[in-house]
């Protein structure tokens, strides 16, 4: 059971990831209506939230150090925040600025920050042979940093996903893969796509343990990977986490979500997990309701301080496109 | 300039010496691969490395090329210098995406941020009626995408100064050495693939062309075996009067634009010779750098032989129709001359 200052620390966490992606979603619409246009506005391109997963990245994060390896996948930014990314840096990589974490030639889902070790991909299971990589290298040069890949239920039937877990179990490597299971693949449901129901039990094919946390509870959560943590840092080789999480949004922001029901996202928003940890929090005595406001407010004014940061940045010298092909 | 030696090596011993080298240099610098270890590589480049580096620096992987080669970028993002070999460049389609959007694109989508030092070594090649999945060089297809370093190499002293360069720089490389090239015992035999090379450590610059054989009447560009075959064809045309330059370009990326505009516009006639497939590719690209820097000085249309754009056929009578030759470059040139 992790302590409560761990359990105020993973609720700052949680909150401070919601009311910034909200934040990201409000400058997205800028400029996008009436009609939608992509391209348009301060935050241009596909944008892809996570609210409703912040558990996941919150409960696994509350063990990893600066210096252990992250990975993530085209929604990243809750995995980046709760990993120690600069919020100021992110923001301002989302909107394209100078200032931003990549000087704006990443954007929002090829975020590489050598400051945790964080590095992202936007094609489906393609970021975990990476997180392979760092472990080796870890072993290597003697160092007891891990490496934790994240990635959705739909990466799961790609080949990476199966060749990544089994180079590192035979390997033996300090690998915490850990599957963000939100039950969608874009439209395709995961009972369509997955021959079993939890990818956990995939972990038997390659002799590594597999966990699956059924409910998306950021203490669950946090229990399950302090254990693959902790194996992973002793030398006792790689797990395999499922996480069932919610997608509370669309795949992307301007899905039509056209395959879920108004009912099921209603569901969805009254189980809203961040909303249910903070209730049982205040119930339990861990912190109370004006703390639990507090918590918002400084989150607040962290977003808030993030965001103005980007809009007040300049843009990249357009010609700067041209640099950093090559080192 | 060639340091001057009279110890011969084939190239591929040429390439595991300058690797054996490097590991010895730098403890960053390990190998992985399908059957690096005790086979030594299926076309000899890692020869003899594992019985002096032992199995955690040269590594058998399972065939996996998403996976190593994935591991080989992120081991390299966390400081090591690692060497995966795909076994043939055919090979790509499996690990393309670890190739290219990641490999290739890293360091850039970071702002610079983040380095990618990593080798990933490739056979090329054909004329051995291996078809159309195991005989393609594609280096043309490659060089088309920005991010990677395009290393060529002809010859066992350019292969092991190469290599080790590629090992030394901060940016991914693919070292793409064609089969007929490395002077294999049960490959046909090329007296070109065995030559001096320097034993002590030393480095050719990528990027960085190689007149390979000084003319005044034309100039043939080219690179990898097909350079060997241009040379015959040179020594066949100097027996008529036809003094033909050979540029060996060595690396495609960077790809040395000054020695082809420096050559065309002493010799003011260009056949660029090019294994890979005809259209979109490298013989292209030569031409029109030719023809933007030295168009004033070109006497005569360039020309090109090259392998035409058909999968590559297993029959023996069938591939060699395809495959530029001594006598198809010859004849390129004579025309040339006019």
């Amino acid at each position: 059971m992790p302590s409560n200052e761990t359990l105020r620390q993973m609720h700052y966490q949680m909150v401070r990831i919601r009311l910034f992606e909200e934040t990201i979603q409000q400058a997205y619409f800028e400029g996008k209506t009436p009609a939608f246009d992509i391209a348009a506005g301060p935050v241009p391109g596909e944008m892809h939230l996570a609210a409703g997963q912040e558990p996941v990245a919150a409960g696994v994060c509350a063990h990893l150090r600066p210096t252990d390896a992250v990975t993530a996948t085209h929604r990243p930014h809750h995995v980046a925040l709760a990993h120690g990314m600069d919020m100021k840096k992110l923001a301002a990589e989302i909107f394209g600025k100078e200032t931003g974490l990549c000087h704006g030639k990443g954007g929002h889902m090829h975020l590489f920050d050598p400051e945790t070790n964080f590095g992202c991909s936007g094609i489906i299971a393609e970021g975990m042979p990476t997180a392979v990589g760092h472990a080796l290298a870890y072993r290597k040069l003697g160092r007891d940093d891990i490496a934790v890949s994240f990635f959705g239920e739909g990466a799961a039937n790609q080949g990476a996903f199966h060749e990544s877990l089994n180079l590192a179990a035979i390997w033996k490597l300090g690998v915490v893969f850990v599957c963000e299971d939100n039950a969608w693949a874009i439209s395709v449901p995961k009972e369509k796509a997955t021959a079993v129901p939890s990818n956990a039990d995939r972990a038997a094919a390659y002799g590594i343990p597999g966990v699956r946390v059924a409910d998306n509870d950021p203490v669950a959560i946090y229990e399950a990977a302090g254990e693959a943590v902790e194996r992973a840092r002793r030398g006792g080789g790689p797990s395999l986490l499922e996480v069932r999480t919610d997608r509370l949004l669309g795949h992307f922001e301007g899905d039509p979500q056209v395959y879920r029901s108004k009912e099921e996202l209603a569901l969805l928003k009254e189980r809203d997990a961040l909303r249910a940890f903070e209730r049982r929090l205040i119930d339990t005595g861990v912190f109370t309701s004006a703390e639990a406001e507090d918590a918002w407010k400084r989150a607040r004014a962290e977003v808030d301080e993030a965001i103005e940061f980007a809009r007040s940045s300049p843009y990249p010298e357009p010609a700067s496109a041209l640099q950093h092909v090559f080192a | 300039m060639a340091v001057e030696t009279k110890r011969l090596l084939t190239t591929s011993k040429a390439i595991s010496e300058a690797i054996a080298q490097e590991m010895e240099r730098d403890p960053r610098v390990f190998v992985m691969g399908e059957d690096v270890g005790v086979y030594g590589g299926i076309f000899g480049a890692t020869e003899g490395l594992l019985a002096k580096f032992g199995p955690e620096r040269v590594m058998d992987t399972p065939i996996s090329e998403t996976g190593f080669i994935g591991a080989a970028v992120g081991a390299a993002i966390s400081g090591m210098r690692p060497i995966a070999e795909l076994m043939f460049v055919d090979f790509f389609g499996v690990c393309m995406d670890q190739i290219y959007n990641h490999m290739a694109k890293i360091h850039y989508e970071s702002g610079g941020n983040v380095k990618v030092p990593v080798v990933v070594t490739t056979a090329i090649g054909g004329g051995y009626s291996d078809g159309a999945q195991h005989s393609q060089t594609l280096y043309g297809m490659f060089a088309h995408l920005p991010g990677m370093k395009i290393v060529v190499p002809s010859s066992p002293y350019d292969a092991k100064g190469l290599m080790i360069s590629a090992i030394r720089d901060d940016n991914p490389v693919l070292y793409m050495f064609h089969k007929g090239i490395m002077g294999l015992g049960w490959m046909t035999p090329n007296p070109r693939a065995t030559a001096p090379v320097p034993e002590e450590p030393y480095t050719v610059p990528i990027g960085k062309a190689d007149v390979k054989r000084e003319g005044r009447d034309l100039t043939i560009v080219t690179v990898s075996l097909m350079v060997h075959r241009a040379l015959d064809a040179a020594d066949e045309l100097a027996r008529d009067g036809i003094e033909a330059e050979v540029l060996d370009l060595r690396s495609l990326v960077p790809l040395d634009r000054e020695a082809i505009v420096e050559s065309v516009r002493k010799t003011h006639r260009l056949l660029v010779v090019d294994e890979d497939y005809h259209s979109f590719g490298m013989s292209g690209e030569v031409i029109t750098t030719a023809i933007e820097g030295a168009f004033d000085h070109l006497d005569a249309p360039p020309v090109r032989v090259t392998y035409p754009d058909v999968p590559i056929p297993y029959s023996r009578p069938l591939e060699q129709f395809c495959l530029p030759n001594r006598d198809k470059i010859a004849a390129a040139a004579r025309q040339l001359m006019g």
